[in-house]
């Protein structure tokens, strides 16, 4: 292969490095820690922070020096685990649920006091799987959320209440519905529900958070990388003002083949210096709060006024759709949630169509049918009532289910503040506007008990 | 990735014309004794750009840390650098 790039080979790489935000968003090391389940606090807390700390120690310098060499920014640095509510099962066999989540938050807190010294952002596997029934692990593990959520800086959860094959657990959907108000209240602006998604079909291998969690299906440890790159796409769009659709589809997917294929090389670079597997890459990209990195801005720049307005549906399925097939190209494993990404106060322009009134809850829920995301950062009324969160939960559910999607719910109820009012999370989670939710009485239907049974979609795998 | 690939790097520098950029970029390539496989120079939207292939074979530093000289010369004549392992433009642009 020639070595030799043209100068406009060389400049659009180097545009899309230093001027539209493209960036590696994630390198997420995920890490098998079940040897250290055991019926015995004392072994399971020695043992993951061995298992942890076999990895963890070297990952910051690893991450940095793939960085500077191939001089290509990494925003963040994160860890998957296996799901915890597994360690939970032995340690609470003979205990009750208070004792036993004590248990859970000395965990928590042994594994966010690693994360904290080895520099590391984020830790998802604070998980539970409950779309079929809870276990008593799993119940220790959501009852321990607010102490958890509260007490600690890295930790991330995932309680996946629905899947296609299942249906969808509405005790569990109510039960996360309280727990998400409780963890609101006891964290400053509600911010510990930034660290805990209500999801269905969730992915083995996402490196996003706070989905991710070390997969059954995995192997001891391996890398999984998020790209970033709106900022790339929504150049290339701007510059084809009026070109029909299918120059249009062919451009973005053009581009979105260079800005996975980055993610691809850092992806090997990370896993082959750190002698683990290289997993997967997450081809969704993904918005952050700066200006120049947001995915509104990209529909926007289709020729809509402001998201959310009508059109946007077919705006977000086209670039989803050809992010997909320049991904698929470019990435040798396709992982995580892949589709785009719609986390409304980390992408400012989204925020700002909140604000203006042209985006609302239920569009989040009509966008679901052709991206990845569901209602994700959205910012509501601390007083909203549990059965109304339940209602937004079990609807997402409902769609996910249905359409075999892997969609979450991640929402902040901030307390004390009201419809219109605003919210800074600070950094890389951004600004919220707190958006409506309609309030008329759901309370009959949700606090129906039990499962909703698989819906037909079941049988397409027998 | 062969021995060669390995230790290329694409150093850009871009600004506003002026003598003594060439010179000041490919001293410190120089001094480390960085070889220049290919080098062109163009005018990309108005801007001085120079654009080199090097090879850091010959060299005994690695590249985070010619990166940092090439930034520190950079400063000093008020132009921008960027430098970037060879890969990053394979992936990105060949198939």
């Amino acid at each position: 292969m020639s070595y030799k790039f043209s100068a406009k080979e060389v400049t659009e790489v180097l545009d899309m490095l230093l001027f539209q935000n493209l960036d590696i968003r994630a390198v997420t090391l995920s890490i098998n820690i079940s040897p250290a389940i055991s019926h015995d606090i004392n072994i399971t807390l020695t043992r993951i922070e061995k298992t942890m700390k076999k990895y963890t120690t070297k990952f910051y310098n690893v991450v940095n020096e793939v960085s500077e060499k191939y001089g290509v920014k990494i925003v963040t640095k994160r860890l998957s685990l296996t799901p915890i509510s597994l360690f939970l099962e032995p340690l609470s066999y003979d205990l009750n649920l208070l004792e036993s989540k004590k248990n859970a938050i000395e965990i928590a807190k042994l594994i966010d006091k690693i994360a904290v010294e080895d520099k590391v952002d984020f830790v998802g596997g604070y998980a539970a799987f409950v779309h079929k029934g809870e276990t008593k692990g799993d119940v220790v593990l959501m009852e321990s959320l607010p102490e958890v959520l509260a007490s600690t800086k890295t930790i991330n959860s995932m309680i996946n209440v629905a899947s296609t094959q299942t249906g969808i657990n509405m005790d569990a959907v109510r039960v996360m519905a309280k727990k998400i108000k409780e963890v609101s209240e006891v964290t400053e602006n509600g911010i510990g529900c930034t660290r805990l998604v209500v999801s269905a079909n969730t992915p083995e291998d996402n490196p996003f958070m706070p989905g991710g969690y070390h997969g059954f299906g995995e192997n001891e440890a391996s890398v999984n990388v998020a790209i970033s790159g709106p900022g790339v796409i929504e150049n290339v769009v701007r510059n084809l003002e009026a070109s029909d659709f299918r120059t249009l589809h062919e451009a973005i997917k053009r581009a979105a083949f260079k800005v996975t294929r980055l993610g691809e090389l850092v992806g090997r670079k990370v896993a082959e210096s750190l002698g683990v597997a290289f997993g997967s890459v997450d081809i969704s990209l993904a918005p952050s709060p700066k200006i120049g990195d947001s995915i509104a801005g990209v529909i926007e720049a289709m020729g809509l006024e402001s998201a959310g307005v009508h059109g946007t549906i077919l705006a977000l399925a086209i670039l989803t759709d050809a992010v997909k097939k320049g991904g698929a190209m470019a990435v040798s494993h396709i992982g995580g949630l892949s589709g785009a990404f719609i986390p409304v106060s980390e992408d400012s322009l989204m925020t700002e169509a909140f604000r203006r009134g042209s985006m609302s809850i239920e569009e989040l829920h009509a966008l679901s049918a052709v991206c990845n995301t569901g209602v994700d950062m959205v910012a509501i009324p601390g007083d909203t009532p549990v059965n109304i969160i339940a209602g937004i939960i079990a609807d997402e559910m409902a769609i996910a289910v249905t359409l075999d999607k892997s969609l979450g719910v991640r929402i902040i109820p901030v307390p004390g503040k009201k419809e219109g009012e605003e919210i800074d999370f600070g950094g890389l989670l951004g600004k919220a506007t707190i958006v409506k939710v309609r309030n008329l009485d759901n309370s009959k239907f949700v606090e129906r008990k039990g499962v909703v049974p698989p819906f037909v979609e079941r049988l397409r795998k027998g | 990735m062969n021995d060669e690939e390995e230790n290329l790097a694409v150093v850009t520098v871009f600004g506003v014309d002026k003598p003594g950029i060439v010179a000041g970029i490919t001293g410190v390539l120089a001094s480390y004794n960085v070889n220049i496989v290919d080098i062109s120079e163009t005018v990309v939207r108005g801007l001085f750009t120079m654009i080199m292939i090097v090879d850091l074979r010959t060299s005994n530093v690695q590249l985070p840390f010619l990166k940092e000289k090439l930034e520190e010369k950079a400063r000093e004549l008020s132009v921008t650098v960027s430098t970037n392992h060879i890969s990053v433009f394979k992936y990105m642009q060949r198939v």
